[in-house]
């Protein structure tokens, strides 16, 4: 057997080889090594789940991409989240339902074109449009003509919105089907940027490497592993990046991200692992972040089931609100990550936005004898037991659905009361959820798209609105949303808008449980991290030390 | 032999449509994965509908099976919801698997047969006892357990390695994973070597060898080694599949971006195609494997030569 002789000592080389080499890592290159303006920041990072179109992108991980390369109209700004021009000129109307909007001189994409009128138009209609497959399409939905390029059903009649016009270079017309005037606040998400010529052109190309107008350029992205992005000289706007550049990569577990954070060769880490969460402050101590996101979670029921949509279950439902004991489960399966709810809206809205706390009052309030009480005269749960639905596969709801059936059955003084109902994977879940499968209650969560009160209520309460799964209708709800939206003052509107919210409270169609929090973790080597209010870092802020 | 080959590689036919048809049966019992793709919002559904029909989930089971199968020797494995293809996918998971796969095969061969002769020659002294307790821990502790423990201390601790590996990783990078890769299989081979040694060293051939004067060393490595080796030949061979397989565990600890991640990644998101497509060049893989090492098999020892 000369040949195996052979292979054996094939393999011994190969050894040796390897060996040699073993104590090759660690020798810290893990930044970019230069430090100051040009320095690099490294960042984690997840997989978009969707291609990296502005209109195509529903998820953080993408958007986060998003957020560095575009720049769109109006901007949110990171601390306060109001929505500022960016640029826009102007956003004018006299009628709350016909827009002009001026473009300021002098804005380009990294390759030099200039960003029209044209560009945002065509973008626009490039989103709505049915045979693109977008999935935010529907953020066109109030733009005249919208139910032509996207129907329901069947195929589309028409190839562009009636509703936009453009009228110069740098000016445009739009004409939405309703009354709307917080609608220029809405024109900050990453869906309604401007796409350059280059898109349309070589649709692959500009997907494998995006061009945008953001103060960062791409300079090489590998699906699935990796993308760098460096700093853009040239960015003509006021928010020019800090920093030489932002190295995103994508790692299969947040856990081993944490680790690599807490070895020092990853700079930021925008998403602390919930197990983590109680050595975080032992590990980084100043530098871990935990700041109200636009996110709030709620127990969601179903409405087509008649005994869900009575009288009685309505006292049931504010009952099973009061038996929650919020604040408990925050703090001890949360680590404080999350803050108990008082309304249907988010912090981040601030006053001003609409944000009230407490506007739920004592109904969203741990009150152990109300809440059996009212429990009991509503006639007991229906069915005789609460089943709260979640995914198994994502996001440890199992924690804290327990949690909260435990409180319930406490109240109850039956452990049989409420139990969890565990459904293998996310997308099996959603299908349930969105086909009305389900005959008890579910987790739902909601994250905001832009900062407004109308986004936590209208696309959730409103009768058969796109996220209303329970099938929740009530017509005040609907009239006052209406009398909000064309309401030309804003202060005005958010005050009807809080006058829907308070018939949330006596009909109490979903729970409110707790606002999530943004977390983040970042190395010593870097500076002036912050999350924005769609707990995305602001990348552009960091300084690298 | 002849025979015996083409028997072996036509009983593969079957095995491979029916592992294909049975993944995709389970992919698609879990449920409609379009859902799942809006976030925790309802799709609209004129574009649901469209993805549905693009990525042809509106029509039935046994045909996407049939219109997959047809693809699939085309070479055309679908798109993933991201957009990619799912080749692409593949080719990037299967070097990186296969790199940390060969690490974990040396490792194997080298400390697993080089432990296993030495206790099989030293049956019940000390170095024998401590050998068997330490490959006790190993097979009894799981991966994941020791590969956190490495990651946190070589890692994190003493900082001789980066916890993580780079996109595209090098033999030296992968010298840890593939070690808790191999760990649990390396035990085996060890206790394996070692019995199939400690068994041979009576035979009589070995002591015919001995008595011809040959030097000892000739003794060990030419005729009992030899000898030995079968069983454990076999074991590798069969092991190379279950490697490539199984290591998704290693693979998120270390991320790694190889073919564990993406099936993980695909079942999350209930990606069919890169299911589907990613389990059945794993099903051409063991094949493959369990061909060569059942061939191998008949050349080495002819007594157990089929046919």
């Amino acid at each position: 057997m000369r040949g195996a002789t052979q292979v054996r000592w094939a393999a011994c080389a190969v050894a040796v080889a390897l060996a040699a080499t073993a104590c090759g890592g660690g020798d810290g290159d893990g930044g970019g090594g230069s430090g100051g303006a040009d320095g690099i920041v490294s960042s984690s990072w997840g997989d978009p789940q969707n291609p990296l179109e502005p209109a195509n992108t529903n998820e953080v991980q993408g958007g986060k991409v998003l957020d560095m390369v575009f720049r769109g109209l109006i901007r949110y700004d990171p601390k306060t989240g109001e929505a500022k021009n960016m640029i826009a000129e102007s956003i004018d109307s006299k009628d709350s339902q016909n827009f002009t909007i001026k473009l300021k001189d002098g804005w380009t994409f990294s390759n030099g074109e200039k960003v029209t009128a044209k560009s945002f138009v065509d973008a626009w209609n490039y989103g709505a449009a049915l045979k693109n497959n977008q999935k935010n399409a529907y953020f066109f939905q109030y733009i005249e003509g919208y139910d032509k390029v996207h129907p329901e059903s069947g195929s589309a009649s028409a190839e562009t919105l009636s509703g936009l016009k453009v009228v110069d270079d740098l000016t445009f017309t739009a004409k939405l089907t309703q009354k709307f005037s917080l609608w220029p606040d809405t024109l900050g998400y990453s869906a309604f940027v401007p796409l350059p010529k280059a898109f349309y052109d070589d649709h692959d190309a500009w997907l494998s490497k995006p061009i945008g107008n953001g103060p960062y350029t791409i300079e090489s992205y590998a699906k699935g592993s990796s993308m760098n992005l460096r700093k853009w000289d040239d960015y003509p706007g006021e928010d020019k990046a800090k920093n030489g550049g932002v190295d995103l990569k994508v790692f299969t577990d947040n856990n081993t991200a944490y680790t690599d954070l807490t070895a020092g060769n990853l700079d930021l880490v925008d998403d602390v692992p919930a197990s983590q969460l109680r050595n975080v402050e032992a590990d980084l101590g100043d530098r871990y972040i935990n700041t109200p996101a636009g996110i709030i979670q709620t127990l969601a029921f179903p409405f087509y089931e008649k005994e869900w949509d009575t009288d009685d279950a309505r006292k049931v439902r504010q009952g099973l609100s009061m038996a929650i004991n919020r604040p408990q489960i925050t703090d001890q399966i949360f680590q404080k990550t999350r803050t108990p709810a008082s309304d249907w809206t988010s912090p981040v809205l601030g006053e001003d936005g609409g944000f009230k706390k407490g506007l739920c009052g004592k109904e969203c309030t741990y009150n152990k004898a109300e809440a059996k009480k009212l429990i009991d005269e509503g006639g007991g749960i229906p069915g005789g037991q609460l089943k709260i639905s979640y995914n198994a596969d994502t996001g440890s709801h199992k924690e804290w659905v327990d949690a909260v059936c435990n409180s319930i059955n406490n109240v109850m003084g039956n452990n049989k009361a409420c139990v969890g109902g565990p459904v293998g994977t996310f997308a099996d879940f959603r299908a349930q959820v969105s086909t009305q499968k389900l005959t008890g209650a579910w987790r739902a969560g909601w994250q905001m798209d832009y900062p407004l009160i109308q986004n936590f209520l209208q696309p959730l309460y409103y009768t058969n609105a796109p996220s209303n799964d329970g099938k929740w209708s009530n017509q005040q709800f609907d009239d006052l949303v209406d009398k909000a939206n064309a309401e030309s003052d804003k202060a005005k509107a958010v005050t009807t808008f809080q006058d829907a919210e308070k018939i949330l409270v006596t009909e109490m169609p979903v729970i409110p449980l707790w606002y999530q929090n943004g977390s983040a973790g970042y190395s010593d080597r870097v500076d002036n991290v912050a999350l924005n209010p769609f707990s995305v870092p602001v990348y552009e802020e960091i300084t690298v030390k | 032999m002849g025979r015996y080959v083409i028997r072996r590689l036509l009983q593969m036919i079957p095995v491979f449509f029916g592992t294909t048809l049975l993944i995709f049966l389970m992919v698609n019992v879990m449920g409609d994965p379009i859902a799942g793709l809006c976030g925790d919002r309802q799709c609209d559904p004129a574009t649901a509908a469209r993805l549905r029909s693009e990525f042809g989930l509106d029509k039935p089971v046994w045909q996407q099976y049939l219109t997959y199968m047809g693809n699939v020797f085309t070479g055309d494995f679908g798109t993933a919801f991201n957009g990619q293809k799912v080749t692409e996918l593949m080719a990037t998971a299967f070097p990186i698997t296969i790199r940390l796969t060969i690490v974990a095969i040396v490792f194997e061969v080298v400390i697993g047969i080089s432990l296993g002769v030495v206790t099989g020659l030293r049956r019940g002294r000390p170095v024998d006892t401590t050998v068997l307790i330490l490959t006790l821990i190993v097979i009894a502790i799981p991966t994941f357990v020791t590969g956190l423990l490495l990651q946190l201390l070589l890692g994190v601790e003493w900082g001789i390695i980066k916890p993580s590996v780079s996109a595209d990783p090098t033999f030296d990078e992968l010298l840890v994973p593939g070690l808790v890769l191999a760990s649990v299989s390396l035990a085996y081979v060890t206790r394996l070597t070692r019995t199939s040694i400690a068994e041979n060293a009576r035979a009589d051939y070995v002591r015919t060898a001995v008595a011809k004067g040959l030097p000892r060393r000739r003794v060990v490595v030419r005729h009992l080694l030899r000898n030995s080796l079968i069983p454990v030949v076999t074991f590798i061979g069969t092991d190379v599949g279950a490697l490539m397989g199984g290591a998704i565990v290693t693979e998120r600890i270390f991320n790694i971006h190889g073919v564990g991640y993406q099936l993980y990644q695909g079942i999350l998101r209930q990606n069919s195609q890169t299911v589907v497509g990613f389990v059945t060049i794993l099903v051409l893989v063991f094949l493959a494997a369990n061909l060569i090492v059942d061939l191998l098999y008949a050349v080495l020892d002819p007594r157990i030569r089929y046919a």
